[in-house]
């Protein structure tokens, strides 16, 4: 029987709290450091080339990882921020995906996006803000987004995407798509009222949404031990009656299977479910940070040695799947490549000058293009001011 | 006297606030152990203590209610807002909370112990989420104050008044400045007035007036014009909420030309407001139209940062205009 207050009444006739600890989460584990499966773990159900495909990605943004941070302390580019440590987490989970799953993530999620075939140019582009970026020129590095792969644009103001994950998968639970959407954020973003409202509105529009939390650790400086006292995040999601998984988030297989899990449930009940990925970021927050002013070298040597690439190679290596020596050599062609497409994507020119006043709204207004007007004719006074666009004004 | 950078006075102030008066508390995201990313309460929980400089969850409009909570108690809650950018989850407990505390209880409760701190501005390379100056959504709050210092010097002796006034403050720090500015500072306690403007630089032919990371911009322009014969007048008008009118009237009666400078996008911009005010107080001395140089009405951008800004060229342009009418 349903009752005004929508809440089971148990009686009690003493007063007795509900412990704020009272809920344990399990965490899925398959995968050993040492590329062994545990005792009992379920079976990877993953064939051989989406394993590889897999492992090539997380490879990827570990190398690209590597080189642009490089590139920034070199000034080549503004700003970047790495996944290290991270890469099963959103690679896991994007190859449980359909390929027109939506992808709304944070901005730590470079896995995901290469999953989905964004290209190494269309990184370099997005990187350089150059002419040929999706974005043209106009977010900060790493704030990619790509229509044809179904990964929406980041944003920088953390939480808004939960919410609109909720609205985005119940439009397509509306629309009849069978698909699902997919949203990823941090431990710390969860603190946001934004995280709050999404996973209410999601649970009870039932919205085919599944809520990824990163949880690595750290908000910036701040531990998530004074981000929040509650277990985690996952136990969130009991609060708002929505299913909840935890993973070991450097584990890919657990990763992986949680997600299929999750996906297949989401669909085939329109429910959204919350998986909380436990992971360490193991570099610093951006390339503005320096992690030393808040945490020691010890304890990142630790989390260091929980490799999950490292832990999945092993793994393809028993399987017969991959070879040691020529992993090596595709690694090394795949610095080349990266170091070559960066040369090529710095000399890309900026976007034009029109750019400046574009997509502001569907057709620039009125009085944008009056300022845009007097501003080219300012340029024409002063070029030298304005090297970028003044040699390119029709 | 002490040379600091803006940062440093910044601290400096936080620092002898906290010692003078221990409802003053310190937070936000990052501040604790770390001392916030651009390290403005650097060393202050090692000195004061965490229960009084602390780490926040993630939540701007959680460190706005709680700051209302915190004030309405009758404490004196500085909370510093990460990013100008990432003030808008808090919009709500400060436009419709902290603004209207008092008003709304006939006096019986007020949260008039607040300040805002929070960094704003270009120029950094940030892109649209990293360089808003979002003064004029606040300047139209009643309730509120606004102030935006422009050196390490104001910063100090603003920062401090805006301590210590009953009312409750947003103070928006120029982040481009935070390091680039320095200045000598009185290391002792003092004050600057808040809702008075500078007049910085005296002159008689035009009035040039803008605030915070601005001002370096309006001086090159002026330097420039000077050059050209024309004297320019300079006012810092620091407080945007409530703005000093009298002076810039009295500047502008003397001059009888007015620009106005600011980086927020033109259309509903401050200026707007000062242009309407002015216009009405000095009409007869006016001898050309007022003059506002500001961004475009665009989100910030990134690649196109140079083309978009207020920058001193189209402040220069705008003097010799408002002079040659
Ligand atoms: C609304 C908002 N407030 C503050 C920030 C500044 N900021 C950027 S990232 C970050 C920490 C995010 O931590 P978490 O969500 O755990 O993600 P992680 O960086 O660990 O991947 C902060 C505070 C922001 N981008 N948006
Ligand atoms: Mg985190």
């Amino acid at each position: 029987m349903t009752n005004p207050n929508n809440a089971t009444i148990t009686t009690v006739h003493t007063a007795a709290f509900t412990a704020g600890d009272a809920l344990k989460i399990p965490t899925l584990r398959i995968l050993q450091d040492d590329g062994n499966l545990y005792d009992g773990a379920d079976k990877p159900t993953l064939d051989k080339d989406t394993a590889l495909k897999m492992y090539d990605t997380m490879v990827f943004t570990r190398v690209l990882d590597e080189r642009m941070l490089a590139a920034q302390r070199q000034g080549r580019i503004s700003f970047y921020m790495q996944c290290l440590g991270e890469e099963a987490t959103t690679v896991g989970s994007a190859a449980a995906l359909d390929e027109q799953d939506m992808i709304m993530a944070q901005y730590r999620e470079q896995g995901a996006l290469r999953y989905r075939g964004f290209s190494l140019e269309q990184f370099m582009n997005q990187l350089f803000s150059n002419e040929k970026d999706l974005g043209k020129g106009r977010q900060m590095p790493v704030h990619y987004g790509s229509k044809d792969i179904y990964y929406m644009t980041i944003s920088s103001p953390l939480g808004t995407q939960i919410p609109q994950a909720s609205g985005y998968a119940y439009a397509q639970k509306l629309r009849g798509l069978a698909k699902t959407t997919i949203c990823y954020f941090g431990e710390g973003a969860a603190s946001e009222g934004d995280f709050h409202a999404g996973l209410n509105m999601a649970a009870v529009h039932k919205a085919p949404v599944l809520f990824f939390c990163r949880n690595n650790g750290y908000a910036i400086s701040t531990p998530a031990n004074e981000q929040f006292v509650g277990d985690g995040i996952a136990c969130r999601a009991v609060g708002y009656g929505m299913k909840a998984l935890r993973v070991d988030g450097a584990d890919i297989l657990a990763v992986y299977q949680a997600t299929k899990m999750a996906r297949e449930h989401a669909l085939k009940h329109n429910e959204p479910v919350l998986i909380e990925a436990m992971a360490y970021r193991l570099g610093a927050h951006s390339s503005s940070d320096d992690p030393s002013g808040y945490r020691s070298k010890e304890e990142e040597e630790i989390w260091r040695k929980t490799d999950p690439i490292s832990r999945f190679k092993l793994w393809l290596v028993k399987q017969g799947w991959l070879d040691e020596d020529a992993d090596k050599a595709k690694i090394e062609k795949l610095r080349t490549e990266i170091l070559d497409a960066l040369k090529v994507a710095e000399k890309v020119a900026k976007p034009g000058i029109e750019h400046l006043i574009s997509d502001v709204y569907q057709q620039p207004i009125p009085a944008l293009q009056q300022q845009l007007d007097e501003l080219k004719q300012h340029i024409r006074k002063y070029p030298d001011a304005y090297p970028v666009t003044s040699g390119r004004m029709d | 006297m002490a040379k600091m950078n803006m940062l440093q006075a910044i601290n400096n102030a936080l620092d002898l606030a906290m010692a003078k008066d221990d409802t003053v508390v310190c937070f936000g995201e990052d501040v604790g152990h770390f001392g916030g990313v651009f390290r403005a309460t650097s060393k202050l929980q090692e000195k004061y203590g965490k229960a009084r400089c602390f780490n926040t969850p993630l939540t701007e409009q959680g460190i706005a209610g709680f700051a209302n909570g915190m004030a309405a108690q009758g404490m004196k809650p500085i909370a510093e807002i990460q990013f100008a950018d990432y003030i808008f989850p808090a919009f709500d407990q400060i436009v419709n909370e902290t603004a209207k505390f008092r008003y709304r209880s006939g006096n019986e409760f007020d949260v008039g112990g607040i300040v805002f701190r929070s960094p704003y501005g270009g120029g950094i390379a940030g892109g649209h989420y990293h360089s808003q100056s979002p003064e004029a959504y606040f300047a139209h709050t009643p309730g509120l104050k606004v102030v935006i210092p422009r050196d390490p010097y104001q910063a100090k002796g603003l920062l401090l008044a805006s301590i210590a006034s009953p009312d409750p403050v947003i103070f928006f720090e120029p982040k481009k400045l935070y390091r680039a500015s320095t200045g000598e500072v009185p290391e002792d306690y003092y004050e600057i007035e808040l809702g008075k403007a500078e007049v910085v630089q005296q002159g008689k032919d035009v009035t040039v007036l803008a605030w915070g990371a601005q001002m370096e911009i309006v001086d090159k322009a002026v330097a420039m014009a000077q050059e050209q014969g024309v004297s320019c007048e300079v006012i810092d008008l620091r407080s945007i909420l409530p703005w000093d009118a009298d002076t810039v009237a009295a500047s502008v009666q003397k001059t009888g030309r007015l620009v106005i400078n600011h980086e927020a996008p033109l259309t509903g911009g401050f200026a707007g407001e000062i242009a309407a005010t002015i216009q009405k107080m000095c009409f007869l001395y006016l001898e050309s139209p007022i003059e506002r140089v500001c961004g475009l009405d665009t989100p910030y951008p990134l690649a196109l940062e140079k083309e978009y800004v207020a920058d001193h060229l189209k402040t220069y342009e705008a003097i010799m205009r408002s002079v040659k009418f």
